[in-house]
């Protein structure tokens, strides 16, 4: 270690902190530079809450080591944790990523007593029949009648959204909010689809165009990469 | 060599023992041999739909357990030569059969007969995976019923799963009247869900409970509207293109002659 280089860079914004970390020492050098120089910023005399954007730069860390960096930032009374980024990811992650951001297509009739789960967005093209359950981590998009159970955003993403050619379902799903169908025969509806309001967590039903206007992102990578 | 086709429904009482029958007679009729095979093990039926109760003396435990050839529990029709019985046991229970076994004895009888008709107990345990084990072909009824129709369709689902043809419907039990108030589920709404072929539609009919009673399969007898659409069934099964008249059309039909003739509709 070269004892007078700076390891740890702090930058000031509007909107807090950035620590930019060196990405060429090892961790345990980071670990202590950034206990240092967050004890002597003690000095700080203000209530307010800071954010702390931790840039690692192409340094790969682990789960714990983040927890880790994460708790010694949130030690020093008024800063609070934003970000973690870093340039690097595993393979594992890097699939896993893939994974939840692909479109799955699915040529099948999904029948009473059948369950199909998929990573990522799901595209029935066929039906789901009543007793018939669906699941996917992302949004699910049937191309035919919709009679069973359908569950999107299984992970707890309460941004995706059920649509389907036809909307006769016998409940619908949405990250953890559950609504069913009334019990007075409903007539199902076609091309609708399902999604979450924000703030509420009831789950509402509208016509394709008009949830297409409150979830322009639907099918954008980035939207992605930042939700996972 | 033989065909042999399992007639499941998931669902009880909806009609796969006297559709079995009555299938199972109208291929007799064309000239077909068949065997009928009833694998409800404990509540045995078909012999009592057949008449041939009083005939039994071997059934399918003594073939499976090799106490009797499966020839010697065969149990021959009183009407037709070309049409055999092999009977359920009913004192045993559905855990003495195997699916290997049944594969074994449908092996054997395809040998001998153009068509085997299994008649499935209802359910999907051990009973139903027997009665599957050793078919080429499926044919699933359904009543036009919510549950019974809910039903058939998982049995569907866990047919895709089997190595066999992709099963065929048979709608039982429906009641034109009801259809056309809308209190009964249509033909057409039971295809679009179950999204299979359909290979018949078989009206409620008074003369079939008759006939069951009396074991004389409906079919048998030619002038009633049921006996016609079990015999249209086996004509289909056979390959031929039979039209698939719709129930109201075929009332409609038939007021229409009755009023040219100038009879009460």
């Amino acid at each position: 270690m070269i004892a007078n280089q700076q390891l740890i860079t702090v930058k000031g914004t509007r909107d807090g902190l950035i620590l930019k970390v060196d990405d060429h020492c090892a961790y345990q050098d980071v670990l202590n530079e950034l206990k240092e120089k967050l004890s002597v910023n003690d000095l700080i005399e203000d209530d307010r809450l800071i954010t702390v954007n931790l840039q690692l730069g192409n340094r790969y860390v682990t789960r714990e080591q983040k927890d880790e960096l994460k708790e010694v930032v949130r030690k020093s009374q008024n800063l609070v944790v934003g970000k973690v980024e870093s340039n690097v990811i595993t393979k594992e992650e890097a699939a896993d990523w893939k994974k939840h951001a692909q479109v799955k297509p699915l040529v099948k009739v999904v029948r009473s007593g059948q369950v199909i789960n998929v990573e990522g967005d799901l595209l029935l093209i066929g039906d789901v029949n009543p007793g018939g359950k669906i699941m996917a981590s992302g949004n699910i998009f049937v191309m035919g009648s919709l009679r069973g159970i359908a569950h999107a955003g299984m992970e707890g993403d309460s941004h995706a959204v059920i649509a389907a050619s036809f909307m006769q379902p016998t409940q619908l799903r949405i990250g953890d909010a559950i609504s069913r169908a009334p019990d007075q025969d409903a007539e199902g509806v076609y091309m609708e689809c399902g999604y979450l309001e924000k703030g509420k967590d009831k789950i509402l039903i509208d016509r394709l165009q008009e949830v297409i206007k409150k979830r322009p992102d639907i099918s954008s990578f980035e939207r992605r990469m930042f939700n996972g | 060599m033989g065909e042999a086709i399992v007639v499941t429904s998931g669902k009880g009482g909806v009609g796969k023992t006297t559709t079995t029958a009555n299938i199972g007679t109208a291929l007799a009729l064309l000239g077909k041999k068949v065997c009928l095979i009833d694998t409800d093990i404990g509540l045995r039926n078909l012999d009592v739909v057949m008449g041939l109760e009083n005939r039994i003396i071997f059934d399918l435990v003594d073939v499976v357990q090799e106490r009797v050839k499966t020839r010697q529990a065969l149990v021959p029709d009183k009407r037709f030569d070309c049409l055999q019985l092999l009977p359920a046991a009913q004192t045993s229970d559905k855990s003495e059969v195997t699916p290997e076994a049944m594969k074994r004895i449908v092996a054997e009888l395809k040998q001998e007969f153009d068509y085997i008709l299994i008649d499935c107990p209802a359910g999907i345990e051990q009973g139903y995976k027997n009665a599957v084990a050793g078919a080429d072909k499926a044919i699933v009824v359904t009543n036009p019923e919510k549950s019974s129709v809910r039903d058939a369709d998982r049995i569907i689902g866990l047919l895709e799963q089997e190595d066999i043809e992709p099963p065929k419907l048979i709608v039982n039990r429906i009641r034109h009247h009801m259809v056309e108030s809308g209190d009964m589920l249509d033909v057409d709404e039971i295809v679009s869900v179950l999204s299979i072929d359909l290979l018949g539609v078989v009206a409620d009919d008074d003369e079939v409970i008759k006939a069951s009673n009396s074991g004389e399969p409906v079919a048998l007898h030619p002038n009633t509207k049921s006996s016609l659409a079990y015999r249209n069934i086996a004509r289909r099964i056979l390959g031929e293109s039979v039209p698939l008249l719709s129930f109201e059309e075929k009332k409609g039909f038939m007021t229409k002659v009755k009023k040219f003739f100038g009879m009460r509709p």
